[in-house]
């Protein structure tokens, strides 16, 4: 039991369990899941579904963070490859042609991808400060996505490519396998090899890991170009989910969500150690306040209010340094608890 | 001694500066134009939230460029920081009028002030603002939300004229504290609220975005088993709507009743197709009008206070004939 406590993402479990638990007394029926038209249905499902592009991108966003950087411009991104790949479907002759439709999407995340080069070169190479070199594209990569659209709303009607983000199969949401997906194969590629280890000594410190051999510049490179790959995807499901490329809102502040995503899954801003599984559960409360705002009913005027009050309520939960002051001040509180602090690094 | 000095150095700046100000306003009294006879003209968007507003934006500058205006154009991206700063640049530039469309309503007393110290007068488009003092700016051109939403509300009156069964309403509001998402909330709630049959069961933020519609339409279904009319505050959040309704295994237009407002293209495609019911319009065309004031204001004509945009209302009939002119 202790051990459970003590685990860094049981508190952020917690947040989630309250979340949920909440929304079943406005709505009885938010727990039930039914088959319908082949596929399944109800708010759980629409929890998951919401919450694969925000993993996607904080997924990247983990990894950039844990070199010590930060990519500002994954929501630019998001815009950007939804924006091309509905550009190029709606020139299609027939926008149900699946080559067509995998063609814009392959160009699609090429150009995400050397986005993410382009703020890869810029951080390991030129060398400037992360927060500034992707502040670049966040700015820039907004006016890319509204060229590109000529600043309209490009409606679309092709069924293979609303497959990605409103799709289902095997009754499974197709948005949250793809996530789920590439969230395994990254935490694999990280963590069965010695790469995860390297990101972790680069964030930790970027000149003696070079030091000690590690070419870190390749790495930092790597993972801006993932950051920007990740977000690719998910910029696609975005557009994909309402059949339609809008330049100046698709991904619009998903960065600071993401970032959030990544510190409620207990990664530090400072670089050094990450946890992929915290990022991913990150995205899921995110998206869980969102729509229980939505279920409960909760004044427009004062839900900006009230996410303010879950997130600072979750970081005070997460802080070793608040926690102990709080059971200090409780003395029935059972002494067990007291060496906690030891183990809590993070946050 | 140094402190005096400095005193009587600043009084004396002050009264030369007070005296060339008066002196400026005697030289150019009633016409704001510059030696070069040609009107500049700043005008601070809103952004380029949705199809409505960029066919707001193209009107204003081929207007603009038909009525040999030199247009200042800057995009605020929804923020009213940005819209803040764009104007603050244009006084700096001493442009001969600044024209902007309000993010919000509220929190331009400072800035606008700012203009008026500067002797540019300003036009609001297509959103009014909240403030007591209205010698702030000189017109106010666009429609009227609070109309736009009676309009809704009067066609949803007539559709359940005769029946006295509940009429479960859900409504997607627009962007928090914007002047269309509160007056055309206030507009509907007064014409609906005569009949208590009527009810407002659910009421969110779509942010005017498709996106967010459909989120926040998603969440909707789930959490109310019987929805018959949907009142959407822009098309963009209705077409987003479709979308969730269409995925719950619903009939849109038919299950569900939708209203909408603007009748942008992609939205009358819906309306003529059945999935959408009624649309109110708020045409976004009112460049022409808008160049013709600023002419008027800057040749120190007397202009109403108010000016509205002239529009109606389709249903899916007049949809079909009306969707091959629509060009936004």
């Amino acid at each position: 039991m202790a051990a459970i406590i003590k685990h860094r993402l049981f508190w952020p479990a917690v947040i989630l369990v309250v979340l949920l638990v909440t929304n079943v007394f406005f709505s009885g029926s938010f727990f039930k899941v039914e088959f319908r038209d082949g596929h399944l249905y109800g708010s759980v499902i629409d929890i998951l579904r919401a919450s694969a592009p925000l993993g996607l991108v904080a997924l990247g966003m983990t990894l950039v963070i844990a070199t010590g950087g930060i990519d500002l411009s994954v929501g630019a991104v998001v815009a950007i490859a939804g924006a091309l790949a509905c550009l190029r479907i709606s020139g299609l002759d027939d926008q149900n042609s699946v080559t067509g439709v995998l063609l814009a999407v392959g160009l699609a995340l090429l150009l995400s991808l050397a986005l993410g080069v382009w703020n890869g070169f810029l951080v390991a190479t030129v060398g400037i400060q992360p927060i500034i070199a992707t502040l670049i594209l966040m700015v820039a990569g907004r006016g890319l996505a509204q060229l590109i659209t000529d600043g309209q709303i490009i409606t679309i009607n092709s069924s293979p490519y609303k497959m990605i983000g409103a799709g289902y199969w095997l009754g499974l949401p197709l948005c949250v396998i793809i996530a789920v997906g590439v969230a395994v194969v990254a935490g694999l590629i990280v963590r069965r090899s010695a790469l995860g280890l390297l990101l972790e000594s680069v964030g930790g410190n970027a000149e003696a890991s070079r030091l000690a051999g590690i070419k870190s510049r390749w790495l930092i490179l790597i993972v801006y170009v993932f950051a920007g790959l990740c977000a690719g995807i998910a910029g696609l499901m975005i557009s994909s989910n309402v059949s339609s490329a809008d330049g100046n809102n698709a991904g619009l502040l998903i960065e600071l969500d993401a970032i959030l995503a990544v510190v409620i899954g207990g990664t530090s801003l400072a670089g050094g150690r990450f946890s992929i599984a915290g990022t991913i559960l990150g995205a899921v409360i995110i998206k869980t306040l969102d729509i229980t705002i939505y279920t409960v009913g909760i004044p427009p005027e004062v839900t900006l209010l009230f996410k303010a009050v879950v997130v600072v309520v979750l970081c005070l939960a997460q802080a070793p340094k608040f926690r102990e002051k709080f059971q200090r001040r409780r003395p029935s509180a059972p002494a067990t608890q007291a060496p906690q602090q030891k183990v809590e690094v993070t946050a | 001694m140094l402190k005096k000095w400095s005193a009587a150095v600043l009084s004396g700046l002050l009264v030369v500066g007070a005296l060339s100000a008066c002196g400026g306003e005697s030289d150019d009294a009633g016409s704001g134009k510059k030696d070069d006879g040609k009107i500049t003209m700043g005008f601070a968007q809103v952004g380029a939230e949705s199809g409505w507003r960029t066919a707001n934006t193209k009107s204003i500058q081929e207007a603009a460029a038909a009525a040999g205006i030199e247009l200042k154009f800057s995009d605020a991206q929804q923020k009213q920081e940005n819209q803040i700063k764009a104007i603050r640049s244009y006084i700096a530039q001493k442009v001969d009028i600044i024209a902007f469309s309000p993010v919000v309503e509220s929190g331009w007393d400072t800035v606008l002030k700012e203009a008026k110290d500067a002797k540019i007068p300003v036009i609001l488009t297509d959103r009014a603002i909240d403030s007591k003092d209205t010698t702030l700016y000189k017109t106010f051109i666009g429609s009227d939300f609070v109309v736009e939403g009676k309009k809704a509300g009067e066609w949803l009156v007539k559709e359940y004229a005769g029946k006295t069964d509940t009429v479960n309403l859900v409504e997607l509001q627009g962007t928090t504290g914007s002047a269309p998402a509160n007056d055309r909330k206030s507009g509907f709630a007064d014409v609906i609220k005569a009949d208590p049959k009527f009810k407002v069961i659910a009421s969110q933020t779509g942010d005017f975005t498709r996106a967010k519609g459909k989120e926040v339409m998603e969440a909707f279904l789930k959490a109310n088993p019987k929805i018959d009319v949907l009142y959407a505050h822009n098309d963009d959040m209705g077409l987003g709507a479709i979308e969730a309704i269409e995925a719950a295994g619903k009939k849109p237009g038919v299950d569900i009743k939708i209203i909408t407002v603007d009748a942008v293209k992609d939205g009358m495609t819906a309306l003529a197709a059945g999935k959408i019911n009624y649309i109110v319009e708020c045409s976004p065309l009112l460049g022409p009008q808008l160049m013709d004031l600023a002419k008027k204001v800057l040749n120190g004509e007397t202009i109403p206070q108010r000016v509205l945009t002239v529009e109606s209302a389709f249903t899916p009939e007049q949809a079909k004939t009306e969707l091959p002119n629509r060009k936004y």
